[in-house]
Formats: C-alpha cells, structure tokens, sequence
C-alpha cells in the first residue's frame, strides 16, 4: 500500500523509502547491550569556542562537560561561553557585517558558497550523523535518514534564495515612485535547542547567511558538539572570519547575555515557551531587537471515524514518538472519534510494543535515551501524574535498563482534557489518547490549549479535513500525515507557541529589513 | 505671524461622541470617570471623554473575542468586508469637514492641513487595504516529496491597537485599515490628548455596517488602559505607534504576559543631506518641510539637516529667511501653516531642548521663544553650527526645532547620519544618482526620500531599522502584522510531475 510507506512506522520527515526491520521484543536491543554500550564511530574534534574564523578558548578557560545520554558519561569537556565571550563573538560579527565582505558579495556569490558549505555537510555526513546521534542520543538510523539529508536541503534551498531577495515597485499616488530594498538585518544572534542540534543550526544559519547577515549562535548546552564540527566546515568552505561564530554555553549567561545585548540587531530563538519570555524581555529591555520565537506546543491529532485505523495508528505513533517524543510539533493530544476509539487503542498499543527501544547506534533501533537526566526525570514525572490523575496506562510508562535515560514507549488512554499530560508539553514518548464524540467537539477541544504549533487530521472526507484545516487554530496541519516537512515549508506558531514563521520564503523575511526609498518623478506619461 | 487665537470668527465643531465604543455602543466607563481633552490653541478644556481602565478594555476584548469567534466578521469573504470598508471610507469623506475641524480643535494642526492631507490620506488608506480584502493569497508548495503544502494566511484574531496624537486619524485608519481587512476585530485607545475623532470615527464604522464588537474605540491613557491591552491575555496582537520608551514598555508586556506580537512605530532622529550639487532653494524647502511640517510633531521628520561646507552658509542664511515665512496662527485661519504644540509637557519640553542648544553651544539663528499668553506655541526654531554630541542632535524633541549640521565628505555624512539609536528616515538632496544610490543604500533607516521628503502613498511600507522600531505599516506589508501563516500538507498521490 503505498500511503503506508510514507507513514511507516519508522518513517521521519520524508526521507524513508523502506521501513526498517521491526523488532517485536521491545527491550531486545537495550538488554542485548548489557555488557557495554557500542563505540560510537565518531571522535570529538571540535571542543573550543568558534569566534572570528577560529577556535578559541573561553576568556574564562571554564569548560563544561557533554554527556552521552546512553549512559550518562561524559563524552568531552566544551569550551564554556559567557558574556565577555559573547562580547568578543559580537565584536567579530559587527566588523564583518560593517565592513567585511560578506553583505558587499552578490547574493550569487553567497548563494555559491552556501552550495559548497552543503557540499562538505554531505561529504561529512557520516562524522555529522555519528556525532549527532553521540551527543543526542537519537537513532543513527534517523540521524543518518533524516536529520543530515534535511540539512543539506535546507542549506541548498537558501543558497538558491540568496539571490532571488527581491523588494517591489511602488507607483504611489500621485508624482513620485518608490522600490522596497530588503537589506540584511544586521548582527543575528541564534539559540537553539538540543533536540535536533544540527537541523536547528542550519535553519536559523542558512537563511541569516543568505541575506548578507552575520551570526553568532548559541548551541544547546546538551548538544554543543555538532555545531562546532559545522564552524569547522564553514571555515573550510571559506565563510570569511566574523561572519558565522559558534558559542557553546549556557541559556542563562551566554544566552541572556545574547538576548540582552545592545549590538545584536535580532534575535531568534527556538526552545520553550517560558525561555521565549526571558528572551523577548530581554530583547524589550535592551535595544528593541525584533524576535523569533519557535515554541512549546501540545499539538492535537484528530482521528475520525471514517479513517482507516490502521494508517490512522501509524501516523499518531510517527507523531508522538519520532524522536523520543522530544519534538515542538509532537502529536501529544490524540484524538480518536467514539467509534473506532477502541480498536484505535488496541492496535496503538500493539504498534507502540513494536517500538525497538536500544541503544541508538544499533541498526534497526527506533528509540534512544531520553536527552538528559532532567527531562529523563520530567517524563517521568508526568507519567505518575497521569496515573494519579486516573489515565489508563496501557503500555511502558517506566524507565528501561540500568544506565542512561531510556524511557518505555508509553500510552494513556481515557484521557481527559484537564489531566496536566493533556495540557503541559512533555516532550517524551508519551501517546495521550482522549475520545471525542463531534466534529465540533474536536475543534473546541483541539484549540482548547495556550500553544497553537500543529496538528494532524486523519480522514478521507475533503470537507472534514477542510473544515478542522481551517478551524484549528495551529501554524501546521498535516492531513492524513505528521511531521512531513520540507525546506519550502512555514513553521511556526498561533498563540503562545511563538512568533514569526521559519523555513520557505517566509523564513528569509526573519533576517531582512525592508527599506522603502522614494524619489519625485518628473513628466513620467504614466502613473 | 496671524493672530494665535480668533475664536471670535471660528466656527468650532460640535462634540457629538465622548463615550467609550464598545460593542457597537457608546457607553461611559465602569468606574464612571472621565477625563478633560484641552484645546492646544487656549489650554481650555474642549470636553469631558469617559476614561477606560483594565475592567473596561476586559468589557472591549470580551466583545472583540465573541464577534472574532462566532461572529460575521472573519467568516464573510474578503469582497464583502472590502464592500464595507469602502462604504466606511465614503462616510469618512462624507464628513471630512466635520472630521477635519474636530481633528485641528483637538490637536492644534492647521485646519488647512487636516482637510487636505489627514482626511483624504485617511480615506486613501482605508481605501488601499478594503481592496486588499479580497487580495490575501497564500502560497502553494511543491515541496521535496511526496507531498503538497499550501499556506493559509488567516486573520490573527483581536488586535490590541494603540495610537498616538500627532496624526490621529491617519494613525486610526493606518492600524485599523489592515486589521479590519484581514478579518480581525480590533481594541483601539487613541491618544489621552486627541480622543475625538476616533470617538467620531467609532460610530462611522457603525453607520458603514461593521458589526458590533468588531471595532471597539477606547479613550484612556498609557499607564492604565495602554498597559491593560499590552498585558492582555486574551490579545493576540499588539501594535503600538508612540515613543521608544513607552514601546519598550509594550513589548515587556507583550512578553511577560502571553507573548503576543508586536508592531511598534517609535522615535527617529532622521537624517536629511544636503550634498554640495544640490539647488540650495530646492533643498531649503525641502529641509523645512521635512521638520517643519506638524509642528514638527512627526516621527519621521527631518530633524538633523547635514549640509555639506561648500553650501552651508548659504543655507543657513536661506533656511532662515524661510522660515521667516512661516506663518504661526490659530491653525483655524486659512493660511496658517504652524498652530501649537500638542500640550503643555510637550511645550515645556521643547522649550527645555531649545535652552539645552542654546547652553551646549549651538548658534540660535532663529526663533527659540514661545509665543502668545496662552496656548502651546512655539516659533519655527533653527540652530546651527550643531554638533554631534550635543543632545538636540542625539535626542528626539518633536518639535519644531531644524538642527543644521555642517559635513565634509560623503563618507563622513554616511558615518554621522547613522550614528544614532535610530533608524526611521533620511533625506537625500543631490542631483547625482550615484551619490543618492550610495547614500540610499548606506543609511541605516527604513525610509529614504530623494529629492523629497514626507512624500507618502498607502502602498508605502513605513517602519524602522534599529531603535525605531518593529515591522511595516501601510502597503501590503502592512497587512502581514494582522495575518498569522497556516501550512497545511497532505500527502500526494501519484501525480504525474513534482
């Protein structure tokens, strides 16, 4: 069947054709691995601060440690950035915006450079995925399939919009003409969040790069490794010094001193709802940069009754457990029409059992370790409120081996819309299953939440997937699919689950300015 | 210079509307209070206007969200809201004789400016964004697979809007003209100065047919009202026009409550340049007008004039002898070009920076003084010989003070015009257009006129670079900070092409 494959269950994004082998003994893989986790074919190269085109201590020398979420142990101790860091990166970062030549190049010029950037991304891919799949504990499969061919394409598709930045004509009214000018913003400063280190690099760096901006960006404190490895590569592709500088640190000195800094002309940020705060305040309090926000959500994925249920299961499982559940955009609420509820339940739970939890380095493995002790104990946290508050646990729910933060594949069913696991984002393998009986009902209880990210729709009628299309109140539905995404594609969210919209066109507006320039005109025999 | 006050041969307008708009009524507020709007010309009270606070923007966003919820308004089509809107431009013009003396008795602006730039410029832009209505267009997306994507660009729900004095009505339709057109329903507080013809204009949009609780219109102040729609959870949009401090304080708000966008038009310390080739009669006038106009009351004006030395002396002794001509007056009276400022703090104010130019030693070459016994006047100022450390050069004064400032070369004209907090407009005057390429390129700002200045259209984007701002107003750009964008994907099954 060939929706099915675009669905199937290990399918991420696109990028699969053809299912990886199942493993139907859940902890097969992670008990196989008792005597000791696999050596990941990947060595640390990259550990120091990326400031002006070359790798540097911290003013400071501190460093901190990365750990490997399979176990627990420290991978590297990474260079430690703080303000006087951050100072010095925006330094570098004003010189080459003010008078370097990366905003003087044609965006043609620019655009071929990012080609070549893209080019080494694809001949490290293996490094990259390795490096990934080390620091973040995701499968190497998905690494492999998703995240690094999703990169690349991200990086192609702006180095192709680097010189098609176009403004408009302006004919006025009355005797003067005008054009719009979309020039580049200025100094960009970037934070990104842990869970795809390297695709949250690339979507904020290739679009700032493309419009003639320069950077400096914040990884995650979780996942610093894989953004080094890429300054690496921009200076081998000959970014000049300045124009892409790469802190490792922590949200609350590297990031607040980004945030709050008076010579960053703008700041977009990708995390949780309440750091998009901290920043948008700093922003407010400091020199009114303008912000982009990428947040929370608790995205609804509405089944009704005429879906096929198994195509229905595939794609609430993909929506909720790709990544660990560790996604902005999972499929958190499901929502499963009266009549098919319990047959959608059932066969949930025997598709979640298929889930091959292990150690993400093993071929065939779909789910690794959470990313860190904290959200490793958060999840955790969340499954005793949903048993406490009387959710049916039906599969998982505990954590799984003696080391590292592996967490069961888990699904709640009998869900009810005031339950904290209904409300909050937990961002773990957690399937919230809640029944409805109306269309209505789907609606008023889809948009009954503060996020607004995405949401999926499963059916085969045109006019209900048109009518909950138009009334969720959300910045992505996906209808009978999940977590399809393409470079040309908006994301971002409605409500308190951000602001402004990354990727495609709109994703390039983020980094520009628009100037209008007018001049009288003289005896033109048009207006 | 005509007389400052001629009450005795003016017909004033009538003041028919002084209660708060909500839900398609005119109501006083909760608590009852009111609060005096002055005329600028006299310091007298025009009238008492009932004052919102936080329980009446609740009562306001409560009716926006039903009527953006359940209501007509976002689920007619684009045409009919555009039919309406159109309808609600004609009864603007219908009125604009009334609108035009409302607007001069409430702010001081020349009755001879508010008839032949605010109202039509008002109903240009209402105009502009009704035929928008039905122009809103989303994208469709191949994308890299077996799938398709369109976006959706819907309204983003109710729009907190907050509007300053200087233009009142422009400032009204500038905001409520593209929200309305996106299919939002809107809160709007105009200024505590100038409530009056938003109040007017609040009950045009019930005679035009727009249904109740679409358009909601406030009076009130910042710290109370402002701060309640700011702070709102239940506003999904702010846009504020108004100073850089005050819209500091909005987006903090904005943030620390449930992250709504934000729009904010703020201050400028805009640039006009005067290169040696220009015609020095032409760049005089252009110069004057550029800070000037409104009292000198605009965000955008011109407020420091860099001559380059080979003119300079002639330009200063011309920008002079013409603002010698500048005829101050109870802006009432046919011809007069300049009335009072807004208030009495924005009068002291002024005042207060003439006295800083005077003590950091620029040359006062004319004007510098108010003018009359009573009403906020002030004389079309000049200073020169400024510099550019000194705080009339730094800071914003909304005043009708020109700041002429003398400059070498190109380079160094780029380098001080740019050295500012601010980046809202510029001037250039040349007759080389390399010269105004390289400069129109080189200034950090979201507005460069050449050869011109203030000249503006509704399909102008207007908004700043730097501290001036956040986002476009006007033009299609404008229509973006109403819409939110929806993507919405299936999966594509055998078609023949990608």
């Amino acid at each position: 069947m060939v929706r099915r494959a675009t669905v199937s269950p290990t399918a991420t994004f696109h990028y699969h054709s053809e299912p990886l082998p199942q493993n139907n003994s859940e902890m097969a893989s992670l008990s196989s691995q008792s005597n000791g986790t696999v050596r990941p074919p990947v060595t640390v190269k990259y550990t120091k601060l990326f400031i002006n085109g070359e790798f540097v201590d911290s003013v400071s020398g501190k460093k901190f440690e990365t750990l490997d979420p399979r176990t627990g142990e420290v991978i590297a101790s990474v260079s430690e950035a703080r303000q006087e860091d951050v100072d010095l990166a925006v330094k570098a970062a004003r010189a080459a915006f003010d008078h370097g030549p990366w905003p003087r190049m044609s965006g043609y010029e620019r655009g071929r450079i990012l080609h070549k950037f893209a080019d080494l991304v694809l001949q490290h891919s293996e490094e990259l995925a390795a490096l990934e799949t080390f620091d973040n504990g995701k499968p190497l499969d998905m690494s492999r399939m998703m995240d690094l061919p999703y990169c690349i394409e991200v990086l192609r598709y702006y180095a192709g919009s680097a010189d098609k930045i176009h403004g408009l004509t302006l004919k006025m009214n009355g005797p003067y003409q005008a054009h719009t000018l979309h020039e580049p913003i200025g100094v960009v400063g970037q934070i990104i969040p842990w869970n795809f280190p390297l695709l949250m690099f690339f979507a904020k760096v290739a679009p700032a790069l493309a419009c003639g901006c320069t950077v400096i960006i914040k990884s995650a404190e979780q996942t610093p490794l894989t953004a080094l490895y890429c300054a690496q590569l921009a200076r081998e592709t000959g970014i000049p010094p300045g124009v892409l500088n790469v802190l490792s640190g922590f949200g609350e000195t590297a990031g607040a001193a980004m945030s709050s800094h008076m010579d960053i002309d703008k700041i977009s940020f990708t995390g949780s709802t309440q750091v998009g705060r901290l920043i948008m305040e700093a922003a407010a309090k400091s020199n009114l940069k303008p912000v982009t926000l990428e947040l929370g959500g608790k995205s609804p994925l509405i089944v009704m009754e005429d879906a096929d249920i198994d195509e229905a299961v595939d794609i609430a499982h993909l929506a909720v457990f790709t990544n660990m559940g560790q996604v902005c955009l999972a499929g958190s609420r499901v929502f499963v029409q009266e009549n098919i509820y319990d047959e959608f339940v059932k066969k949930a739970v025997e598709r979640a059992k298929k889930q091959v939890v292990g150690d993400p380095f093993k071929a065939g493995v779909h789910q690794g370790p959470q990313i860190d002790k904290m959200q490793f104990e958060k999840v955790l946290k969340y499954i005793q409120y949903g048993k406490e508050e009387g959710a049916k646990l039906l599969t998982g729910g505990s954590c799984l081996g003696g080391q590292g933060f592996y967490i069961g594949t888990t699904i709640f069913s009998d869900v009810q819309d005031d339950m904290k696991i209904a409300q909050d984002e937990i961002f773990g393998p957690v399937m919230s299953i809640l029944k409805f009986k109306t269309i209505d009902e789907a609606i008023e209880r889809g948009n009954k939440t503060i996020y607004g990210l995405g949401a999926g729709i499963v059916t085969k009628n045109v006019d209900v997937a048109n009518r909950l299309a138009r009334s969720l109140r959300v910045g992505m539905v996906w209808i009978n699919c999940y977590l399809a995404g393409s470079a040309d594609c908006p994301l971002g969210g409605y409500k308190m689950s951000g602001i402004g919209r990354e990727y495609g066109s709109n994703g390039l507006e983020n980094y520009l300015q628009v100037k209008c320039v007018i001049t009288p005109l003289q005896e033109s025999p048009w207006l | 210079m005509a007389p400052l006050s001629s009450e005795s041969s003016t017909v004033l307008p009538q003041v028919k509307y002084t209660k708060l708009f909500i839900n398609g009524e005119f109501v006083d507020s909760v608590s009852g209070k009111t609060f005096e709007t002055i005329d600028p010309r006299t310091e007298e009270a025009i009238t008492r206007v009932s004052e919102a606070q936080k329980e009446d923007v609740d009562l306001a966003v409560k009716a926006a969200r039903a009527a953006f919820d359940h209501g007509p308004w976002p689920r007619m089509s684009g045409y009919q809201r555009g039919c309406i809107m159109y309808k609600y431009a004609e009864l603007v013009l219908q009125h604009g004789e009334e609108l035009a003396a409302l607007e001069t008795l409430d702010n001081g602006k020349p009755l001879d400016m508010a008839q032949a730039l605010d109202i039509p410029y008002s109903a240009e832009v209402i105009r502009y964004y009704a035929g928008s209505a039905d122009k809103i267009h989303g994208q469709t997306l191949k994308m890299s697979g077996q799938y398709q994507g369109i976006t959706l660009h819907e309204p983003i729900g109710v729009v907190g809007l907050i509007i300053p004095w200087n233009y009142p009505m422009v400032m009204f339709f500038s905001k409520v003209g593209p929200a309305l057109a996106a299919g939002c329903t809107i809160v709007i507080k105009p200024a505590e100065q100038t409530p009056l013809t938003a109040l007017y204009c609040a009950q045009l949009a019930k005679e035009a047919g727009i249904p109740p609780g679409v358009l909601n219109a406030l009076s009130g102040f910042g710290e109370t009202a402002g701060a309640a729609i700011s702070s709102h959870m239940d506003i999904d949009k702010v846009s504020f026009t108004g100073s850089t401090q005050v819209g500091r304080l909005i987006m903090e708000a904005a943030a620390k409550s449930n992250l709504k966008p934000v729009t904010l038009e703020l201050g400028g310390k805009s640039p006009v340049i005067v290169m040696d080739d220009a015609d020095v009669d032409k760049a005089v006038n252009i110069a004057h007008l550029a800070i000037f106009n409104n009292m000198g009351q605009v965000c955008l004006a011109g407020s420091r004039v860099f001559v380059q030395e080979g003119i300079y002396d002639e330009f200063v002794k011309k920008a002079v002898a013409t603002a010698k001509q500048q005829v101050v007056g109870d802006p009432f009276q046919p011809g007069v070009q300049h009335g009072p400022q807004i208030d009495k703090m924005q009068y002291e104010k002024v005042l207060e920076y003439i006295q800083y130019g005077k003590r950091d030693g620029a040359n006062l070459v004319f004007g510098g003084n108010s003018l009359g016994d009573k009403g906020f006047y002030i004389e079309p100022t000049i200073f020169s010989d400024v510099e550019d450390d000194m705080q009339i050069a730094k800071e914003e004064i909304f005043g009708p003070v020109m700041s002429i400032l003398k400059f070498k070369t190109i380079e160094e004209a780029i380098e001080r015009g740019n050295k500012t907090i601010y980046g809202l407009g510029a001037g250039i005057i040349t007759n080389d257009i390399n010269i105004a390429n390289r400069l129109s390129r080189s200034l950090r700002v979201g507005t460069v006129w050449i050869n011109s200045y203030l000249a503006v259209s509704a399909d102008i984007p207007l908004g700043g670079y730097k501290m001036s701002g956040i986002g476009r107003e006007y033009g299609s750009y404008g229509l973006d900070n109403y819409l939110q964008v929806k993507c919405v994907i299936t999966p594509l099954q055998d078609s023949p092409w990608l």
